[in-house]
């Protein structure tokens, strides 16, 4: 199995990573062969096999519904690339 | 006393107990190693002023009989837990300027224990490589080299800095992390002890998030005393963690020098993989022999699917780290490269901040959770992960601990595996099945290869049985005797 450049393109895509041109056909190569190593997991039988989502079977804690911290918002925005007046500045998103 | 630098925390605790030296001259000194180590790359923040100033605070706690059990000493952070105020990266350019105004429950569990922060440490981006290679501030260089060589060795990674820092003598100690090695590939190659607790023992709130459900904080440290002490204060259930684990710390330290007569160790035949040095086997065969000596049955044991570990590891970690990662989208902290629009300036931001090997891994990530793929890849690789778990289990009916080697190799060369992925990946053949269960591992310097540089050991415990896992590596560690030390070149 291969990955072509136009699969390349969509996942860069969906990854939203910009990828210049002369990348692609490298990363197509790089990752094609990353994945023909993976293919071999197809040798396990697994079927009726439980996939496993967690290191240690615990159940999700449940914690009270209160609000634990807020209402700092000079502390949110500290690392923020642009701000204005306590909000985030952001790219328009709505035409 | 003339060299505060090579003490183990242990002996640098009762030194700061009976008054022979100060917090601070004991953090001066460190303070002057890490500034005269440079060409080692292992901090990529000093923090002196801080250091004194938590040295002086430690001090007068002491004097008014209000020590805890680091009082004083100076550790090394991995810069991938978050220090309030203190500059996290990650190693990254996209988390480049990023000022954490909350500090990690781990790095907080130190200070209350009157730990001092020396800096941070260097680490492959995002905790994605295992050379330091990565790294957005250029690789870490071992301190070991070969006899007769100036080539210049990966300390391993991605705790490179935390190896380095605490073999050079940088600090008494050092935090690290371990999603398929990371911290027992690093102490293997350094000639440190390094120990990956039970997924849960540590919290990772605060941590930079790489792959959630393998990532585990543990210490580096030179003895394996001192790691046992590191970690009982490093752990503790977090209610910020939902994965932490709501159990009772054990006292490690009063593991160590325990006897270990009569403990059954398994081998897993399966270790004895193709091409492994022979230097190695033999390494293996003598670690089996010092824990016969010290009264433990060997038996053979047999994990069927080790083999498949790294290829699903290679699923799992990239799945997560591309969903994780999703989160630097330039908008509320790091990196912002703008766009024409909103897509192009996520892209490019996302282009710019991110190396290589991490682009690398959130293509992987994003096509195997893709449309189409899911099923084939991230649900296989889930169902591996349990066979995998599961051989752990049946092995553990009959055995107590299981020893291996810590790594296929002795420290290799910078820039020696930089070409091929593949080939890099190899290096957590005998570390990455641990993660995917879930386990304790911990790696123990066991002798030298023939070149002169180091190579570990590593025990696998069962979940939550660090306890045995200090026992033999306390054991193994006294067979051993492992006392050289890097030639100091630089």
């Amino acid at each position: 199995m291969a990955i072509d450049a136009a699969t390349v393109r969509k996942v860069a895509r969906l990854a939203r990573i910009a990828e210049p041109e002369d990348r692609i056909e490298p990363l197509a190569k790089e990752l094609s062969g990353i994945l023909d190593w993976i293919e071999q997991l197809s040798e396990v039988d697994t079927d009726g096999v439980q996939p496993m989502t967690s290191a240690v079977a615990v159940a999700a804690p449940m914690r009270d519904d209160v609000v634990t911290e807020g209402g700092d918002a000079a502390r949110v925005l500290s690392n923020a690339p642009k701000t204005v007046g306590g909000f985030f500045v952001v790219p328009k998103v709505v035409e | 006393m003339s060299n505060l630098t090579s003490l183990t925390l242990k002996a640098a605790l009762a030194g700061l107990a009976d008054k022979s030296f100060s917090s601070v001259e004991l953090t001066q000194a460190h303070i002057d190693a890490v500034a005269a180590a440079k060409p080692l790359n292992a901090y990529v923040l000093e923090t002196p002023d801080k250091a004194l100033d938590m040295a002086r605070a430690a001090d007068a706690r002491r004097a008014s009989g209000d020590a805890g059990a680091l009082e004083g000493a100076p550790l090394g952070i991995k810069d991938l837990f978050c220090t309030q105020g203190v500059r996290t990266t990650a190693c990254s350019n996209i988390l480049g300027n990023f000022f954490p105004t909350y500090e990690s429950t781990v790095t907080s569990n130190l200070w209350r224990d009157g730990a001092v922060m020396l800096g941070k440490l260097n680490l492959d981006e995002f905790a994605m490589g295992s050379s330091n290679e990565t790294s957005a501030f250029g690789p870490v260089v071992n301190p070991w080299r070969a006899e007769g060589s100036t080539t210049q060795l990966t300390p391993g990674g991605s705790s490179g800095g935390s190896a380095t820092a605490v073999a050079a003598g940088l600090c008494l100690g050092a935090t690290a992390t371990d999603t398929g090695g990371s911290i027992r590939q690093p102490a293997a190659f350094t000639g440190t002890v390094g120990i990956k607790p039970t997924y849960g023992r540590c919290s990772r709130w605060g941590v930079v998030a790489f792959a959630s459900s393998l990532d585990q904080a543990g210490p580096i440290a030179r003895t394996v005393e001192d790691a046992a002490i590191l970690l009982k204060s490093m752990s503790g259930h977090d209610a910020k963690d939902s994965t932490s684990l709501d159990i009772e710390v054990p006292d490690f330290p009063s593991f160590v020098g325990k006897s270990v007569k009569g403990l059954r160790i398994g081998i897993p035949k399966e270790y004895r993989v193709d091409g492994m040095p022979a230097e190695i086997e033999k390494l293996w065969e003598q670690g089996i022999a010092w824990l016969k000596d010290a009264g433990c049955e060997i038996v053979e044991v047999s994990l069927p699917h080790t083999k498949y570990a790294l290829p699903a590891y290679y699923i799992v970690a990239p799945a997560e780290a591309s969903s994780n990662l999703a989160r630097y989208d330039g908008m509320r902290f790091g990196l912002r490269v703008e766009g024409g629009n909103l897509t192009e300036t996520y892209e490019n931001t996302r282009a710019a901040g991110f190396g290589t090997e991490v682009k690398r891994r959130i293509m992987i990530g994003t096509y195997v959770l893709s449309a189409g793929y899911y099923d084939a890849y991230y649900v296989k690789a889930l169902k591996v992960r349990r066979r995998i778990a599961d051989d752990f289990d049946q092995a553990f009916q009959k055995v107590d601990a299981l020893l291996t080697p810590t790594a296929p190799s002795a420290a290799f060369a910078l820039g020696e595996n930089a070409d091929d992925p593949v080939a890099m990946y190899l290096n957590d053949i005998f570390t990455v099945t641990v993660n995917l269960a879930g386990l304790p591992g911990m790696s123990i310097p066991a002798g030298l290869d023939h070149k002169g540089l180091p190579l570990g050991l590593q025990l696998i415990g069962k979940a939550l049985d660090e306890g045995t896992l200090f026992s033999l590596g306390g054991a193994l560690e006294k067979a051993a005797d492992f006392r050289a030390k890097p030639t100091r070149w630089w």
